[in-house]
């Protein structure tokens, strides 16, 4: 069947979202933020390099490398589930399968971040 | 999904070879991409042979040397021939850019022509341009106002107007366009370098009264957003003009209206 309908409404198309600086921003923010927070990670691994058990959970305790270390963790997963996002949008083209990706996406975040947090914390105020 | 390979009948067979031209001394090889709607076939490459010491030194005087003396069924759009018009816009090298200021003697060995990538071919060397002239369309490039219209003309700074360089220099040959991955990945959504660039030319005119609705109807994510600066498009413009930056310009205003 031929396609009737004009360049111009397919261009058009459902409309503008008016979105997306939102997203854009916050892959900056989280940036910036994570720019800081990265060299000191580094700095803390190796530093930790060759400690033992008891010493690097010692560390990871301790207010000023914790709060840090979890900053670190919680937002280069947001940096990354924002990031992930756009190369789905980008390469995938079938609805379906677009949608499930970026759900896919979100719940990997969520879990690995949720694991982190829950590790953390046991480090912080566990037994 | 992302196309890596063509379809079957994109596929690229070998073509004709046609005779050299007889007593020429001083020869160039051409291996230009053909394709006819007419016969059902696959598109070919077809090599010719130019006598430079009878043609001007652009690959536009060589393919139009082709044309008149070898196989005129060759297929391209041409007008000006000195780069204002952007009808001759093609993939020569390896690079999209304007076969009528692009010379032959700056190519080593064969010159390869192909349409701009990733377009519907009308024939040969012919891309079919529809999309992004609708897309032209839909980003409203002339002055938009609401004022009452002045006695004489709207007046316009020096100032301001010399924000419009690097930007109405733009002969819409869609080089930058069809240059950008994002734009080869999500053409139908992504307005594209060359669209976005006249989008932004307007934006900034001091005179227009429409900046708003204007970021309103760009501010998506696969209308803007799906540039991230790849800067093929600044690469290829055979004017030299830089398309990224006009985006990166819209991303700042909107985040300047945002935060």
């Amino acid at each position: 069947m031929a396609d009737m309908r004009t360049p111009l409404s397919k261009v058009r198309g459902l409309g503008s979202t008016k979105s997306g600086t939102s997203h854009f921003w916050a892959v900056r923010v989280s940036s910036a933020a994570l720019l800081p927070l990265s060299l000191f990670v580094i700095g803390l691994v190796v530093s930790l390099a060759g400690s033992s058990f008891v010493e690097v959970r010692a560390t990871l305790g301790q207010p000023l490398v914790w709060v840090p270390l979890m900053l670190f963790i919680l937002i280069s997963l947001e940096h990354m589930r924002l990031g992930m996002q756009e190369v789905v949008a980008d390469y995938i083209h079938n609805e379906l399968l677009k949608v499930t990706l970026m759900m896919l996406n979100s719940f990997f975040v969520v879990l690995v971040g949720g694991i982190c947090a829950f590790s953390l914390l046991k480090i912080a105020f566990g037994a | 999904m992302v196309e890596l390979t063509l379809p079957k009948n994109s596929k690229i067979r070998t073509g004709k070879t046609w005779p050299k031209p007889e007593g020429a001394t001083n020869l160039r090889e051409y291996k230009i991409y053909r394709w006819s709607p007419d016969d059902g076939e696959n598109p070919s490459i077809d090599t010719y042979f130019v006598d430079s010491d009878d043609c001007g030194p652009m690959v536009l005087d060589a393919l139009l040397w082709i044309k008149n003396n070898i196989d005129p069924t060759l297929t391209l759009r041409r007008s000006c021939r000195e780069g204002i018009c952007g009808s001759c816009a093609m993939n020569i090298d390896g690079t999209n850019t304007l076969a009528c200021t692009k010379g032959a003697d700056d190519i080593n060995g064969a010159v390869k022509i192909y349409p701009l990538p990733h377009m519907p071919v009308v024939k040969d060397l012919v891309p079919d341009l529809t999309v992004p002239y609708a897309q032209l369309t839909s980003i409203e490039p002339y002055l938009k106002t609401v004022s009452p219209e002045p006695a004489k003309e709207w007046l316009q700074s020096h100032e301001d107007r010399q924000k419009l360089d690097g930007l109405y220099e733009c002969i819409l040959c869609f080089c930058c366009q069809t240059s950008c991955p994002s734009y080869w990945w999500n053409g139908e959504r992504y307005l594209g370098p060359a669209v976005l660039l006249q989008a932004y030319r307007w934006l900034i005119d001091s005179r227009d009264e429409a900046t708003g609705e204007r970021l309103d109807n760009l501010e998506d994510p696969f209308r803007l957003y799906r540039c991230h600066t790849i800067m093929n498009c600044a690469q290829t413009c055979p004017k030299g003009l830089n398309p990224a930056k006009a985006i990166a310009e819209i991303k700042k205003m909107m985040v300047e209206r945002h935060v």
